[in-house]
């Protein structure tokens, strides 16, 4: 049952998502590709879970070690397509 | 009870308050499409991750725990300057760094709840653990070798070795046998964490073993996959863990790394199991192909001669344009030549020309990584134009200046068909009235096939660093 669902919500959000992202303009590929590495980093809820579950030292340190990992990933990847955008913004003349 | 019992928090209010944040996520990508509202869906996209973390945190009772807080605040700081400082030219080895650590971070998630106490009951939830760490694992080293060849840390060109399939096929018949045991069998505490590491060891070297083989011009596409796989194995770390966040998210991702892949493969015209196994990579290449498009900035050209007789017909060819397109190439990002475009640019709008910048979309060593460069320069975006956009418009063009570009404007490809580049999208600048090419040398590009355009009787050749070279034509324009 609870796979059932999962695989659903799977399913959901990748057609959901691959119909968004086939609309954006190669213009901004890369800052695409930036965003969703910072999206990646959504590992570090499971790094939150383990860690809770974590019972010797070395479980522990092996989960805070992903923590680091995944929290480079995301604020990595979210500073690093907010600088690319305002580069494209500058240049938008009117807006933002 | 401390300040940090939130009890309207109930696990109700906590689901409502994740499926808002995905829908945000998604939103998030909607106003990725266009510059404007750009960097209100990165925002919003931060933003979202913050809640899904707090709440998580909330959920777990981790909010005062000082270990994850200390985690996340050391990947915060790390994450920060490596965003802040890294150049743009840079930002593939970035981009396949964090594809990384996310993918070795959700095999670690995957390995910790497949062989911890808790979890681990039924053999799906042992499964997509395995595969989360194989896919996270393999990753993992591809990404950490993507990036040090992007950083010129080890060679770009693929490497390959006798017996090398066998070898790899090998250990992906060992991945399958650890993940099978994994699944169907659950043992003690013990065997799980042995076969559970053999398992991430044997995807972490069949990671590397299928980067090792994909060669600089290919990055765009093994990038776009790493991308896509770290968020496969995020997604699998969520059916382990059963957190419906982990794998909508991780889905999301994967399907943007899958979409980016095929745009990629068909900008290419390549198969990408055939870039995977290597069969590319062995087309027969002149021993100096690598150097064709990625000149060392201070070689100052072997031709100087051959330079003066074609800047001032360029020179002159540029007064009388009435519409002028310029092709950047890799090669003109390795030369450090952007600002000298941009003086280019700047001077032929002065003289009143119509001047547009014409982009093939692997011209970078990322999807869309020259737009960001031109941007860099301050060029306005509004005068980018794709291929297909491009194309028809060079008839009507009088001149065309390519500028380290050579691969992606090389009319072969429409022709020569047992060449590596056959079938290859390319734009077309041999349908302009003039062509200025300022390359470095004659060299064939990182195809390794030879330029047909080089013979043609109106190319004027500018051989040399492209920097110099532009700027010579800007001096040139400027004078008199």
């Amino acid at each position: 049952m609870q796979e059932w669902y999962l695989i659903a919500i799977l399913f959901l959000a990748t057609v959901v998502g691959t119909k968004l992202l086939r609309e954006i303009p190669s213009l901004l590929h890369t800052p695409l590709m930036s965003g969703m590495n910072a999206l990646s980093g959504i590992t570090v809820l499971g790094t939150v879970v383990v860690l809770g579950q974590a019972v010797s030292r070395g479980d522990k340190l092996l989960a805070a070690l992903a923590a680091v990992l995944a929290a480079i990933n995301v604020v990595g990847g979210f500073a690093v397509t907010r600088r690319m955008l305002r580069m494209f913004a500058e240049k938008g003349d009117d807006d933002v | 009870m401390t300040m940090f019992d939130l009890p309207f928090l109930t696990e109700n209010v906590t689901v409502i308050l994740e499926l808002l944040a995905i829908a945000g996520v998604l939103l998030g990508i909607r106003w990725m499409s266009s510059p404007v509202t750009a960097p209100r869906g990165n925002g919003l996209s931060a933003a979202c991750m913050g809640i899904f973390i707090l709440l998580a945190l909330h959920r777990h009772k981790l909010l005062q725990s000082g270990l994850i807080w200390g985690a996340l605040a050391i990947g915060a700081v790390i994450g920060l300057i490596l965003g802040q400082r890294v150049r743009m030219i840079r930002m593939p080895e970035l981009v396949a760094l964090l594809n990384g650590f996310g993918g070795g971070a959700s095999a670690i998630v995957a390995w910790l709840e497949l062989t911890g106490q808790s979890g681990a009951t039924t053999s799906f939830v042992r499964a997509t653990g395995g595969l989360g760490i194989a896919i996270g694992m393999a990753t993992l080293s591809g990404s950490l070798l993507a990036s040090a060849k992007l950083s010129r840390w080890l060679s770009q060109r693929p490497v390959n070795w006798r017996g090398l399939n066998f070898f790899k096929n090998l250990l992906l018949l060992l991945a399958l046998a650890c993940l099978v045991v994994i699944a169907a069998l659950p043992g003690t505490a013990g065997q799980t964490r042995l076969v559970a590491s053999l398992l991430g060891l044997a995807a972490f070297v069949a990671g590397w073993l299928a980067v090792m083989r994909i060669g600089g011009a290919d990055m765009p596409i093994a990038i776009s996959l790493l991308n896509s796989l770290s968020g496969v194995a995020a997604s699998f770390a969520g059916f382990a863990l059963n957190n419906f966040v982990l794998v909508a998210v991780g889905g999301i991702v994967g399907a943007s790394g899958l979409v980016l892949t095929r745009i990629m493969c068909r900008a290419m015209n390549r198969n990408l199991g055939a870039i995977l196994s290597g069969r590319t990579t062995q087309a027969p290449t002149a021993p100096t192909a690598d150097s064709g498009p990625e000149p060392e900035p201070e070689d100052a050209g072997p031709a100087a001669e051959s330079v003066r007789p074609g800047l001032t017909e360029a020179v002159a060819a540029f007064r009388q344009a009435g519409k002028v397109i310029l092709v950047p190439g890799y090669g003109m990002a390795v030369a450090q030549a952007q600002q000298q475009v941009k003086q280019l640019y700047d001077k032929l709008c002065s003289l009143g020309h119509e001047v547009a910048f014409a982009i093939h979309p692997v011209a970078g060593r990322m999807p869309g990584h020259m737009h960001v460069l031109l941007a860099e320069v301050q060029i306005p975006y509004e005068k980018f134009m794709e291929l297909e956009q491009a194309n028809p418009q060079f008839p009507e063009t009088d001149v065309v200046v390519a500028i380290g570009a050579n691969d992606v404007i090389n009319p072969a490809a429409n022709t020569a068909v047992d060449t590596p580049i056959y079938g290859m999208p390319v734009l077309d600048v041999n349908a302009a009235k003039q062509i200025v090419i300022c390359n470095l040398d004659a060299a064939p590009g990182y195809a390794g096939v030879p330029n047909p355009l080089y013979e043609h009787p109106d190319t004027m050749l500018l051989f040399g660093d492209a920097a110099e070279t532009v700027a010579k034509i800007v001096s040139g324009l400027t004078a008199a």
